[in-house]
């Protein structure tokens, strides 16, 4: 299996992204609605950590700003790099077919032509996906689009991909099967990954550290370092221990905002 | 790779094969016997119908006066001998030359117009109104203008064409732009691709599907339009198109002439959309999934 276009983690790097007091606030009705307040998170080379809270909680916002997408009001980012981003929508482009995406990917990251198809091919067996290259995507299963989606992220090379919530419109079964995907790939990358959810027990299924953010406004409520070894199943007893220790701390938060 | 062995368990490829399988539609050609009753037996159907009740009009002498209702025959007479004198191809080329040219104008034109009025604030706010507003002035209406302005020739003929089909081109490029699901545009930020990289990948292919139907409007405007000038600017020198054999027809009081020359504009104008629109806008719309086989 071909992994040698795929970034390794650069050891000299402290942190694949770097959150020091982050916060954002967008006008709203009663004047700036603050939407995360003071953020600081580091996440390490080749770490794997997901980022857990309720509705509310600035996940996706979080993640923009990661992406670079949008800029904090206050605090500083700092990347190796720019990220990959994986959405919930797989966020193909329905007039390329899976192979054309990925080349897409590689031509706008300045890959020459004549490599582009044979880095496609190799990324689509990395998602085991051999022979989809001309496969158009409304042909695809959901489960089949987003490892199309995960092999387009790859393919921009950056050494920390964030995922939001990318897995959550996909049935029981082939959600199981892309866990297992994504954490086989990323033992074999090496890459850093920031992964938004909101569901505890895919979180601890996936992470080696959860941080668990408060709702309205988004804050570090918590951290759990998750040392399961993998592979992990998500009906494993240390995995339920552990999401329902989480999933407490979670109500409790939940239940602050009905008091008042 | 041996890390794969330790960090997956063993049978996620086998059962991801086997989802792939299951969730992978299946798809495979319309057999023929199935299109031929589909679609091509009742368009027929309804051919034979009107023939049917053309003929019987004139057979039971309900219509009885030649100079009103010519009968089938004489129609096909007025085909026949066109083509025998080799005028028909004439006719028929005159008009389509004028059209497709005057058309692939109005695309040069309306094109970048329509991407101007939809990326730019400024001139969507300034323009954008009369624009779709001119979507709903008949075209015919710029036919005096532009023969004051232009005299009785071809450029006049061209610039009726473009007055009618470039606010469609520019309109149907807009409401593409528009449609445009925000989700690319993030998707393709993080890519790198901003700015004209953007719009060039992400940006105009998305927009295709509007910017077809724009097209197809564009092209049925332009053929209305040019054969509105046609009947109403009469010149020796400006060759004889299909809205000229039309008026001829009329002068000379032959109304199997009127009715060849109504039947070649109408079957030149859905020839164009059927041997080019149409495959075009299937093609775009199949290739996105957004045609489903009825």
């Amino acid at each position: 299996m071909a992994t040698t276009t795929l970034t390794k983690a650069d050891p000299s790097v402290e942190y694949a992204a770097r959150l020091e007091h982050v916060s954002k606030s967008y006008p709203g009705p009663g004047g700036q609605q603050l939407v995360l307040d003071d953020i600081s998170l580091d996440v390490a080379p080749g770490e794997f950590v997901t980022l857990l809270g309720a509705s509310g909680c600035g996940k996706s916002t979080l993640l923009n700003l990661v992406a670079g997408l949008d800029r904090p009001t206050a605090g500083s980012i700092s990347t190796d790099g720019r990220p990959a981003l994986m959405f919930q929508e797989h966020a193909l482009l329905p007039w390329l077919s899976a192979g054309k995406n990925i080349e897409l990917a590689l031509k706008l990251r300045g890959v020459p032509k004549p490599e582009r198809r044979g880095k496609a091919e190799e990324l689509l067996e990395l998602v085991r996906l051999k022979g989809a290259h001309g496969k158009r995507v409304h042909e695809l299963s959901g489960g089949m689009r987003q490892r199309v989606a995960m092999a387009r992220a790859l393919a921009q090379e950056s050494s920390l991909l964030l995922m939001d919530e990318p897995f959550a419109a996909l049935d029981a079964i082939t959600r199981d099967v892309l866990h297992d995907e994504l954490t086989r790939i990323w033992a074999e990358t090496g890459l850093s990954v920031l992964f938004v959810t909101h569901n505890v027990r895919e979180a601890v299924r996936l992470a080696q550290r959860v941080v668990l953010l408060s709702s309205r406004p988004g804050r570090v409520a918590r951290e759990w370092e998750v040392d399961i070894p993998q592979p992990r199943r998500i009906e494993d007893a240390p995995v339920a221990e552990l999401s329902l220790e989480i999933t407490e701390v979670l109500r409790g938060e939940i239940r602050r905002h009905g008091q008042h | 790779m041996a890390s794969t062995e330790t960090t997956t368990a063993p049978e996620t490829g086998s059962v991801e094969a086997g989802l792939d399988a299951l969730e992978t539609a299946q798809s495979g050609r319309t057999p023929f016997r199935k299109t031929f009753v589909d679609k091509i037996v009742p368009p027929i159907t309804a051919i034979v119908v009107v023939l049917v009740v053309w003929q019987g009009l004139i057979s039971l002498k309900i219509v009885d006066d030649p100079t009103k209702l010519p009968s089938p025959s004489a129609v096909w007479d007025a085909f026949r001998n066109d083509w025998l004198q080799g005028k028909l191809l004439g006719y028929i080329w005159t008009s389509v030359s004028r059209g497709l040219l005057g058309f692939g104008f109005a695309l040069l034109i309306g094109t970048p117009l329509g991407l101007l009025v939809g990326r730019v604030r400024f001139v969507r706010a300034a323009i954008g109104p009369i624009l779709s507003g001119l979507q709903s002035l008949p075209s015919v209406a710029w036919v005096p203008p532009a023969v004051v302005w232009f005299g009785l020739n071809n450029s006049m003929m061209y610039a009726v064409i473009l007055l009618g089909a470039v606010p469609s081109i520019a309109n149907g490029l807009v409401s593409g732009v528009d449609q445009v699901p925000p989700l690319f545009l993030r998707a393709g930020r993080t890519m790198g691709a901003t700015g004209l990289k953007g719009t060039w990948h992400i940006t105009l292919p998305a927009a295709l599907p509007g910017y077809v139907a724009g097209m197809k409007q564009g092209w049925a405007f332009s053929w209305r339009s040019l054969m509105a000038a046609e009947i109403i600017a009469q010149f020796p020198d400006l060759g004889v198109g299909l809205g000229q054999l039309l008026e001829n027809g009329r002068t000379a009081s032959d109304m199997a002439m009127v009715f060849e020359a109504i039947l070649l504009i109408l079957f030149v104008g859905i020839a164009i959309d059927l041997l080019i629109f149409s495959p075009l806008e299937r093609w775009v719309l199949r290739s996105r999934g957004l045609l489903v086989k009825s």
